[in-house]
C-alpha cells in the first residue's frame, strides 16, 4: 500500500509545507510517493526527491498545470489515484481548492486540516476555530486528507528518490488563469518562519505598522503577521492575516503587538512554542495565552525592543 | 441568470463554544444560532450581482433540520427572492450536502452558485469544491472580487502570498472569502416582507441524494489549554527571559 502526497510548489522551488505534510503522510505507515504537477517544475521535483522518506516522485509537466488550476490538477490526481491507499496534501490555498474536488470525484469524504495522526485510519482535526478537537475515523476505501502543516515538523533532506515522468492532462476548457499579484518579500514565509511578529489595530496606520514592526522583523529574521482588525483597517495586506480564516502559524517565537487576542486570532497562533504579548490593556485576552506579557505603549516599547536585540 | 446560494445554520460566531462533558460533540442546546458568516457574504454578493443587472433571481437553499428555515428567512430578509429547505436529519458531511445541492442545481439550473468558503462550525472548507466536482463545473475558491459578464465570471482569489485572477465559463461555482464584501443588515420592513416570500420544502430522500455519513466521529474534546505565563516589567527583562529562559533568541 502506498500514499500519494501532492506537493506544494511554485515550479522553481518546493515549499516547506510539502516537507511538513510528508511527515504526516509517513505517519500513515506506508510508502510515500510525491506528485509534483506544474510547468517546468523539474527543480521542485528534484527537491522533492531529496526529502527523507520519499520512495518515488511523479513529475507531470504541462501548460495545463502551470497555475495549478483545480480542474486539470484534480483530473490528473484522479487519473493516477488507482494504486494509492491515501491521498494527502498540505492545507494551502491550492491544496484546499483541489483536494475536495478529488475526494468528490472519487466519492470519498475528505478529512480536512489533520493535526494528528492517531492511527492510520483515525485523525484529529480542529473544529470551531480550534475551540474543539474532533477525532474522526475513516471507513473503507481511500483516505483523502489535507494536513495543517503548522502541526507537523518538516521531514529532513537526506533522500534520493527516483523521478518518473507522467503525462499532463489537457487544458481546462472552462477555466483560465488571468494573472497573479504575489507579494515578494525578502523575509521568511509566514507559515514557515521561526519567528513571527504580528501587529493589530493599535498601530493606527499602515505607516506605523511598517515603521514599528519592520526594524524588529529585520533583526530577528522574522515574518510579519497581522490581526484581522489590522487587515480590515488596511494597515496590512490580507495575506498577512493570522487566524481562523487566515494563516495558521506555529513558530518558535510569536510576538503579538497591540493585538487583543480574539478567538479568531488565537486559532491561528496558539501552537507557537513561545508567545509574547505587548499590549497597553492589562486585561487583553491575549495575556491569557502569552508566556511573557508586557503591558505598555507600543510606540515606546517597540523601539526599545529593537535597540535591545 | 439565476444565482443559487446555499446557506448553513451554525452557532453564532460570538458564542463561546463548549465541548460536552461526554465528548460527543459541542453543546448546542439553548445556544444562539445564525447564518454562517461566509454564507452571508455569498448572499450579499448574489444580491449585488442582481442589483447590477447581472442576475435575475437569487435563490437560497439550506440543508438540514426544520430550523434551517430561519436561516433562509434571514437571507430572504436581506433581499433574496425565494428559498428551498431540504430537510435532512442527523450529521451532514460536506459530501452529502454537495450531493443534495447537485440535485437542487439540476432542478433550478442556476448560472452561478456562490457558497461560503467554509462553515465556522466544522471548518471543513469542502462543500463548494465538491459540488463543482459533482457537476463538472469550474470553480474559483476564496473569492475577493467577482465580475460577471458575457457568460463568464472573472474572479479574484485570495491565495497564499497574494491574489490571483481566474476566468470561468458559466455555469460555475465560487466560494467567498472574508473581504469580498460587507453584508447588509436586514431592515425591519424587509424582515416583514421576507415572511411572505416563497419557501419550498423538500427532503434529501425526495431528491434521491445519499446523505449517509462516511466518517465516524470518535470523540470531540477540548484542545489542550495554554497556560498564561508571566508579566514582565521591562523590555530588558523580556529580552533576558527570551534569551536565557525560553532560549528562542
Amino acid at each position: 500500500m502506498t500514499t500519494l502526497l501532492i506537493a506544494d510548489h511554485d515550479n522553481a522551488t518546493l515549499k516547506e509545507t510539502t516537507a511538513r505534510a510528508l511527515t504526516a503522510a509517513l505517519e500513515l505507515g506506508d510508502e510515500v510517493h510525491v506528485l509534483v504537477a506544474g510547468k517546468d517544475c523539474n527543480p521542485a521535483a528534484t527537491a522533492a526527491a531529496k526529502l527523507t522518506g520519499v520512495a518515488k516522485v511523479l513529475e507531470a509537466n504541462g501548460d495545463s498545470l502551470a497555475h495549478q488550476l483545480p480542474e486539470p490538477l484534480a483530473a490528473l490526481i484522479v487519473a493516477n489515484a488507482g494504486p494509492y491507499e491515501a491521498i494527502v496534501t498540505p492545507a494551502t490555498a491550492t491544496g484546499k481548492t483541489v483536494l475536495p474536488r478529488v475526494a468528490a470525484l472519487l466519492d470519498i469524504m475528505q478529512v480536512s486540516e489533520v493535526i494528528r495522526v492517531v492511527a492510520p485510519d483515525t485523525f484529529e482535526r480542529p473544529i470551531y476555530a480550534g475551540n474543539a478537537t474532533e477525532t474522526v475515523k475513516v471507513g473503507e476505501g481511500k483516505k483523502v486528507l489535507t494536513v495543517r502543516t503548522a502541526a507537523f515538523k518538516p521531514a529532513g533532506d537526506g533522500g534520493n528518490a527516483p523521478i518518473e515522468s507522467i503525462a499532463a492532462p489537457p487544458d481546462s476548457a472552462r477555466s483560465a488563469f488571468v494573472g497573479a499579484e504575489i507579494a515578494t518579500s525578502a523575509r521568511p514565509e509566514l507559515t514557515a518562519a521561526r519567528v513571527v511578529i504580528s501587529g493589530g489595530r493599535a498601530f493606527q496606520s499602515a505607516e506605523n505598522f511598517r515603521k514599528f514592526l519592520e526594524p524588529i522583523a529585520d533583526k530577528l529574521n522574522a515574518a510579519i503577521g497581522a490581526s484581522r482588525a489590522a487587515v480590515d483597517a488596511g494597515y496590512a495586506a490580507n495575506d498577512l492575516q493570522v487566524g481562523q480564516t487566515g494563516k495558521v502559524v506555529s513558530p518558535d517565537l510569536y510576538i503579538a503587538c497591540g493585538i487583543s487576542g480574539a478567538i479568531q486570532h488565537l486559532a491561528g497562533m496558539k501552537d507557537a512554542k513561545v508567545i509574547v504579548a505587548i499590549n497597553k490593556d492589562p486585561e487583553a485576552p491575549i495575556f491569557q495565552v502569552a508566556d511573557y506579557g508586557l503591558v505598555g505603549d507600543l510606540y515606546d516599547i517597540l523601539p526599545e525592543l529593537e535597540r535591545a536585540l | 441568470m439565476k444565482i443559487l446560494v446555499p446557506v448553513k445554520r451554525v452557532i453564532d460566531f460570538n458564542v463561546k463554544v463548549r465541548v460536552k462533558p461526554d465528548g460527543t460533540g459541542v453543546d448546542l442546546a439553548n445556544v444562539k444560532m445564525a447564518m454562517n458568516p461566509f454564507d452571508e457574504i455569498a448572499v450579499e454578493e448574489a444580491l449585488r450581482l442582481k442589483e447590477a443587472g447581472k442576475a435575475s433571481e437569487v435563490v437560497l437553499v439550506s440543508v438540514g433540520e426544520s430550523q434551517c428555515a430561519d436561516t433562509i428567512r434571514a437571507g430572504l430578509a436581506m433581499g433574496a427572492d425565494r428559498g428551498i429547505l431540504v430537510r435532512a436529519d442527523g450529521r451532514l458531511e460536506p459530501l452529502a450536502v454537495a450531493k443534495v445541492l447537485k440535485a437542487v442545481v439540476a432542478k433550478e439550473e442556476p448560472g452561478l452558485v456562490i457558497l461560503g468558503k467554509q462553515a465556522i462550525d466544522d471548518d471543513c472548507n469542502q462543500t463548494g469544491q465538491m459540488l463543482a466536482a459533482l457537476l463538472d463545473w469550474p470553480i474559483a475558491t476564496f473569492a475577493s472580487k467577482i465580475v460577471v459578464d458575457d457568460g463568464e465570471a472573472t474572479v479574484q482569489r485570495e491565495v497564499d502570498g497574494g491574489h490571483e485572477t481566474v476566468k470561468l465559463k458559466l455555469p460555475a461555482v465560487a466560494t467567498t472569502d472574508l473581504r469580498l464584501n460587507q453584508p447588509r443588515y436586514a431592515s425591519l420592513p424587509n424582515i416583514m416582507k421576507a415572511k411572505k416570500k416563497p419557501l419550498d420544502e423538500t427532503t434529501a430522500a425526495d431528491l434521491g441524494a445519499d446523505i449517509a455519513p462516511r466518517l465516524t466521529v470518535v470523540k470531540v474534546s477540548e484542545p489542550p489549554a495554554r497556560r498564561a505565563g508571566v508579566k514582565v516589567a521591562s523590555v530588558a527583562e523580556l529580552v533576558d527571559k527570551l534569551r536565557n529562559e525560553a532560549g528562542v533568541l
